[in-house]
This record gives structure tokens, sequence and C-alpha cells, in this order.
């Protein structure tokens, strides 16, 4: 019997021939990321184990993402103390201010995933770099730092869920209604422990920022991994990054499957997850009664060129609802100038959105759109847990961009197809 | 934990508490586990951690620990006094964090069933048993992967590390 794409790669990384569910491996990582709010703690474990040096420091990357620009004082101070490692350990990757973006959208954009990969990242939504046909999952700091100075992990071989995709998108439904969908029927919990394996002619089809979205919400299904075995448009997308062309794993053909799930797209509509799980998934149309005080368009799941140009498509000689704030955060530096250069941000600005430098920020209720008592927002983020973007009595929905732009417009939940 | 038992009172909670109900991310600016106690489960219950008695048990239902990575969550619990988590099932980073920063966790389909709030729970490491002594039950809890063992037995990752790599002389 063959092999799934997670035990190909699990397997070469622990130099056995093959790799099962079940089993217990250590393998030898190959990139290791973590953050301005996790590497801190690592670097503070990482001492306290007696380790001078990172065994790889080719193998890290440190990114600036969470809090920064700087949102006070203490977290300043966790990116000078993640800068100082950074220097002491000779880590080129490391990213700073003004040259950096939310991580799971910098690493593929600068080509630092690489397909059959294994990549541990001190973020839960690490398991975005799955799309490039690699096997990336979180991890917390204490485990990084054991990473960083042995340069391996133990890992149980998780059980693959297979998704089959077919048919074409409908106007305005994206990836993101895709996973949002699949959330809905897998729960919470559908995937916990498992790699979930994206295919069909279907994925096939997206381009990498859609399979980058649909890979980054498989850890709200619980997953370890989401994975896209690496084909003729993630080789595409990695020659332009300077990655030259490599053999990239791919799942046999009698490989074994703990469960298959079918999705046909023609049948799938716009999708909302209402508060307080992002499994609590109904069409759009269902939540038309639902004002929101916010809008956020942004994220590790959302803030993609694509994905702001599909915002500023609808919101184009349009303005946002009096009673409403809208709030858009590329997800990194390229993004951003990109988004300016072809007139996008322009757009949104005019429209009466406020534009911020790349950053996590109002995803996780850190800064730049914190929501207040009571408040209710729409985000096309990928969490919608009690509190997670401000105060614990607020209310986050989750969305696509064209969902999130007709909603700003409007003053409530609306479709592309609702506004006037 | 240095006896092998753990004793204290059960605190209810129901499926799917995650990460960002256990510590807010506004208290992440912090991995100091004093400072981080407080406002251990705020998000879901503000007075939690000035309620419990040090050695108290939480026990929940599937999924405890979703969401984020971040290691504050199990850190959080620690700081409030925490002595063990009980659930169902657990999110897999926060399987792994707890492993690594030696916050006791066990895996038991029925004790959030079979406890009431306030029972009097007792862990014996050797046993492999949840007793509940105010009901007088006992529950078989689920072993540790070979791996795990070897981690908690050597308290923490951390311990685990520095006993390798000084093994490694480096
Ligand atoms: S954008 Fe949000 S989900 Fe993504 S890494 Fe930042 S905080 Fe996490």
């Amino acid at each position: 019997m063959g092999s799934t794409l997670a035990e190909k790669i699990l397997a070469a990384h622990a130099g056995v021939r093959r790799a099962r569910p079940g089993d217990l491996l250590t393998c030898k990582v190959d990139k290791i990321m973590a953050t301005d709010v996790t590497a801190p703690l690592s670097i503070e474990v990482f001492r306290r184990m007696g380790a001078t040096r990172v065994a790889h420091p080719e193998a890290c990357v440190l990114v600036n993402d969470h809090f920064v620009p700087a949102k006070d004082i203490l977290s300043a101070d966790l990116s000078k103390t993640m800068r100082a490692f950074a220097h002491e350990q000779g880590i080129v990757a490391y990213f700073e201010v003004g040259r950096s973006g939310i991580c799971h959208a910098l690493l593929p954009e600068k080509g630092l995933v690489r397909p059959g990969e294994l990549l541990v990242g001190a973020d839960s939504h690490t398991c975005t770099a799955g799309a490039l046909g690699c096997f990336a999952t979180g991890v917390g700091s204490t485990e990084l730092a054991a990473a960083w100075a042995l340069g391996e992990m133990w890992f149980r071989v998780p059980e693959t869920l297979r998704i089959e995709v077919t048919g074409t998108f409908a106007p305005h439904v994206t990836s993101k209604d895709l996973i949002l969908y699949l959330l809905g029927e897998l729960g919470v919990e559908g995937a916990r422990y498992a790699a979930v394996e994206f295919g069909g002619e279907a994925v096939e089809a997206m381009p990498v920022h859609a399979r980058l979205t649909l890979c980054n919400m498989a850890i709200e299904a619980g997953a370890k991994a989401g994975m896209i075995a690496a084909d003729a448009v993630t080789l595409a997308y990695l020659a332009e990054r300077g990655v030259a062309a490599l053999d990239a794993p791919q799942p046999d053909e009698d490989a074994s499957y703990s469960r298959v799930i079918r999705v046909d797209l023609d049948r799938l509509g716009l999708m909302v997850a209402e508060p307080h799980l992002p499994s609590q998934v109904r069409p759009a149309e269902a939540f038309r009664d639902v004002k929101v005080d916010q809008v956020f368009i942004g994220s590790c799941t959302n803030g993609f060129l694509e994905d702001l140009d599909a915002a500023a498509t609808v919101l184009k000689g349009r303005h946002v609802a009096p009673s409403v704030r809208l709030i858009v955060t590329p997800a990194t530096q390229d993004i951003y100038l990109r988004a300016i250069q072809r007139g996008i941000l322009e757009t949104l600005v005019t429209s009466g959105a406020a534009v911020t430098t790349p950053t996590c920020g109002a995803c996780l209720g850190g800064h730049n759109g914190v929501l207040g008592k009571d408040e209710v927002a729409l985000a096309t983020t990928s969490r919608n847990f009690r509190g997670r973007m401000g105060d614990t009595s607020s209310r986050v929905y989750l969305a696509n961009p064209s969902v999130a732009a007709a909603t700003a417009i409007m003053g409530r939940i609306a479709r592309p197809e609702d506004l006037p | 934990m240095t006896d092998g038992t753990l004793e204290g009172r059960a605190w209810l909670f129901g499926d799917h508490v995650d990460t960002d109900v256990i510590i807010p991310v506004r208290y992440c600016t912090t991995s100091n586990r004093e400072e981080l106690g407080p406002h251990a489960m705020s998000g879901l219950d503000p007075e939690f951690a000035a309620k419990i008695a040090p050695g108290d048990f939480i026990v929940a239902g599937h999924n405890f620990g979703c969401g984020s990575s971040r290691e504050n969550a199990p850190l959080a619990l620690q700081g409030a006094g925490v002595g063990a988590v009980v659930a169902v099932s657990f999110g897999r980073i926060f399987y792994r964090n707890a492993i690594n920063v030696g916050l006791p966790f066990f895996e038991s389909p029925e004790a959030v069933s079979c406890c009431g709030p306030g029972d009097l729970l007792q862990v014996r490491m050797e046993e492999g048993l949840l007793r509940n002594v105010t009901r007088g039950l006992a529950l078989a809890l689920a072993k540790y992967p070979p791996q795990v063992a070897e981690i908690i037995e050597a308290g923490g990752l951390e311990a685990y590390v520095r006993r390798r790599l000084a093994g490694r002389g480096s």
C-alpha cells in the first residue's frame, strides 16, 4: 500500500523507508520559524536548556509580525529580544518592521518554503505553508527552543484525510468559502491530530494564494497539517522567487486515507461563520440582519493582494457605511507596495477604509482595531473564538473579502449581489 | 507532583475551551507564570484564578486548548495553581505544550460526565487512575506514548534537552 504526502515527508526526514499513522518518529527539521510573540520565550528556554548555539542558523526564520510596529513598551522589548538573538546567532532570515509581513504569508513569498520540506513554527497557522507541498506544523515555544538546540523533533505520524474538490467557483466565491464549508462539515476537531490533504481538479486550478488560504484554516479543524502536493502552479510560483525546479514528493495513487470528503464547487455559495467557533457556518444570506461595527480585511488567511483587490472591486465608487469602521491590513510589505502601485489602496482609502501597515494587529485583538464591549465585527480572519478580537463580550463573524467589503458598505452582513 | 500524587477540587468546563479564553492575548506580553496566573481562564470566568485553591483540577470536554500555539496558556494555568487538566481530548499543540512545560494533563472520556463541580479528585501517577473521592469512583486514564513518557519523566522538555546536550558535551 502506498503513502500519503504527510507519510512520505515524515519518513524521509526520519530516515525510514515508510511511515504509518501512529508511528513515533524523530525527524530532522528543515525550517524553524518564530515570531515576536513566541521567540522571546523560546530564547529564554533555549538558554535554560544550557544551549549556546542554534544547531542550524540557516534553518531559522524570525519574523516581526504580531505586535509590530511595537504597540507598547513590553512588545518593543519582545522584538528587541528577538533582534538581539538573530544577531548573536547569525540568523540571516530575520525580518524587521518595514521589510516584513505576517509570517505565514511572508515565508512563501520570500521563497523560504519548499516542497518536501519539514517546517515547524511557533504559531498555530504554520500549517499554511503546506500549500506548497511541504509538511508544516505549529508548535509551542519550548518545543521550538528544543528544535533550535537539537535540529530535530518527535512526531506521531498522523492519519491523512483527503479532500477531493471538483467544479468551479461561482463569482465572488473563493477558497475561504470552501474551507469554511468544510469546517462546518468537519467541526473544530474533525481533523484533530490528522493531516488534511487537498486535491482534485479544482485545487489544481487554484492559484497559490487561494491554496494558502485553504491550508491556513486546516488548524481550525484541529489538523496538524494542511497540504497540497506541489504541481506546475507551485513550481511556477517558486521559480518567480528564484527557487530552482525540484523533485516534489507526491502522494501515491494507492495511499490509504482515514476519510475522503468530496466537494463540488458548482454547489458552493458564500459562507459565513458565526460566533464563537469557525465551524459554526451557514450560507451568508442567513446573517443579513446582523449589524456590524467593524469590518477587518487582512490576516494570514485573507490579506493577500488578490484579497485586497477583491475588496476594492466591490468598494470602487462606493462608501463605507457611516456606522462602520473598515480596517484593511495587507499581509506583507510586498503586498502593501503592489496594492499601492495598482491603485487598490487608493480605492479603499477613498471609500473610507483605514489602511494599516502589515501586522497581525486586529486579527488577534492585539492592536490596530481592537473591539470594545458588545461590539460586532466581520473579519476575513481564521478564528472567531470568544474575545479573539477584543472584549470578551464582542462577537466576530468570518467571511471572504468580497463579503467583507459588501458588509462594510451596507453596515450589516451582506453579499456583493445585495448591494444597491 | 513529587510523591506522584495529585489532589484537588474539580472545576468543570465544556468542549473546545480555546487558548484565547484560557489566556486572552492582551496578557501575552509576558510568559511569566506568576504574572499570567491571575488571568487564567478569564475569557470564560474572570474570577477563576481568585476562586481556585492550589492543586485544583480543570475537568473539561472535547478539544481542550484548541486554537493558538501560545505556550502562555499552560503557563497561565500553572501560575493560577491548577494542579492538572483532565479532558476528553486536547488540541494537539496544547497537548505538546503541556508535556513540555510540565503541566499534568490526562485524557479521560468519562471524567467530565462523572464529576460535579467541587468534587475531590485524586490521581496517583503509578496507578494510572483518576479517583473521584467525593463519589467513590475510579476511572482509568490513557497511557502516554513512550516518547512523551520519557520527556515527562525528565521533568519536561527543557530538562530533557539539557540532559541530551550535556551528554553530547556541547
Ligand atoms: S494574522 Fe492572525 S491568525 Fe495569522 S499569524 Fe497573525 S494573529 Fe495568527
